[in-house]
């Protein structure tokens, strides 16, 4: 059998639109090849204008137990244009702890509240998970329109909390199942 | 009509695959029907990729144990259209079926001249290459005698984190396929064969390494929301 021969060689006679290709767990090796570069989690440069904020993102699973080997990615406006990533794994805590700016508005004028876009990946989990962080007390949460289409009772799985213990710094937990399931996106 | 075709993606919740059964949320995602956040907005993951990053056979003193692959591909989106300048990272498990993590167990050798993780950017054709060799299959828990079949993890990012992909590339023929669940979840069959690579005689060096063809198809910031199903 010959690549010119197989099917799954995707040719110009494809039916369009393609088929996206499938997921599949990133599994529990993932880190040696994703998450060496631990400079990712530092994602605010020297230059990078804005409030300095660290956040720890917590992963918890259905039992109440903390993941050790998820990976978390985010993304953020750091102004209208402009966007800042990072990706960590967690540690035997379920943890891992971001260094950022405080994000800024994704479009200029745009009726938004301030929020981090994040991307979970895990064993046990086939396809990654959407979901999307605000801070606690910020008063235009009310007016947000993506927090207006999830139910009121869930949203406050969707708030970062301030740590009182350190100065800027703000922990969000993601509960994978029970009472505290955070909410997650179909996009 | 949907883009995302029934069956095409694996479930949330797939039973057989027994981690997902204190890690799946069990309850229904938010549907966003509106394209109206910053959810499509660009991302570039990371682009420092140094000499050897897409060569696994030449990042140690020595070369690696195993059959020496060339492993290449297209990364298009939905309208068949090259996804270019992005970020694709692979990693695998050496030629005995064991990874260089210290999670790993499985009694298998470890290889000191291979680490099993590459990165590399796509071309204007959308085009990426990579020097590896073939991984083994290895034993896992899922249940009784589980073996997974042999596979590369694939990374990609795409335009933005709607495009966001993680998937295995698995090579023709595996006699594995019909016991793996992480195979099975797929319940559509051309969708699962989209994710076997094709041994290819053109993209093989002769004297040197075989070809596999391994094609990507992204989401585009257009695609109808997956289709929730059990």
């Amino acid at each position: 059998m010959s690549g010119e021969s197989s099917l799954k060689h995707v040719s110009t006679s494809d039916e369009l639109p393609l088929v996206a290709t499938a997921s599949q767990t990133v599994g529990p090796f993932f880190s040696f090849g994703l998450t060496t570069n631990t400079a990712l989690g530092r994602m605010a440069g020297p230059d990078t204008p804005g409030e300095r904020i660290r956040l720890v993102i917590r992963v918890i699973d259905g039992a109440g137990t903390p993941v050790p080997d998820a990976m978390v990615e985010m993304w953020h406006a750091e102004r209208a244009g402009t966007f800042l990533f990072g990706r960590l794994d967690t540690d035997p805590a379920g943890a891992c702890a971001f260094e950022t700016v405080f994000p800024g508005q994704v479009t200029e004028g745009a009726q938004e509240a301030a929020h981090i876009n994040l991307c979970i990946f895990m064993r046990g989990l086939l396809r990654h998970l959407y979901t999307r962080l605000y801070f606690d007390g910020d008063p235009a949460l009310e007016t947000d329109a993506i927090l207006a289409a999830v139910p009121p009772d869930r949203r406050g799985t969707l708030l970062a909390r301030r740590d009182d213990t350190a100065p800027s710094a703000w922990t969000f937990d993601v509960h994978l199942q029970g009472d505290r399931e955070t909410v997650y996106f179909d996009l | 009509m949907t883009r995302i075709l029934e069956g095409s993606q694996p479930p949330l919740i797939y039973p057989p695959y027994k981690s997902g059964a204190l890690r799946s949320p069990t309850r229904p995602l938010i549907k966003l029907t509106r394209v109206f956040s910053d959810f499509a907005a660009p991302v570039y993951g990371y682009h420092a990729i140094g000499e050897t990053d897409a060569d696994l056979t030449r990042q140690h003193a020595g070369e690696p144990l195993g059959e020496r692959l060339i492993v290449s591909g297209r990364v298009l989106d939905e309208d068949g259209r090259p996804v270019r300048n992005t970020l694709v990272e692979l990693w695998q498990a050496n030629a005995a079926g064991r990874y260089a993590h210290v999670v790993d167990n499985h009694p298998a050798p470890l290889d000191p001249n291979f680490t099993g993780a590459g990165r590399t950017i796509t071309d204007d054709e959308g085009r990426y290459r990579f020097l590896t060799i073939k991984p083994g299959a290895y034993p896992w828990r899922n249940h009784t005698n589980a073996w997974r079949p042999a596979h590369i993890h694939f990374s990609i990012f795409g335009e933005s984190f709607l495009s966001r992909l993680v998937t295995q590339m698995y090579f023709p023929a595996d006699p594995l396929f019909p016991f793996d669940p992480m195979f099975q979840s797929v319940r559509d069959e051309a969708a699962r064969q989209r994710m076997v690579s094709t041994f290819d005689l053109s993209l093989t060096e002769p004297e040197w390494a075989l070809g596999y063809r391994f094609d990507i198809v992204l989401r585009g910031p257009n695609s109808t929301p997956f289709e929730e199903r059990t």
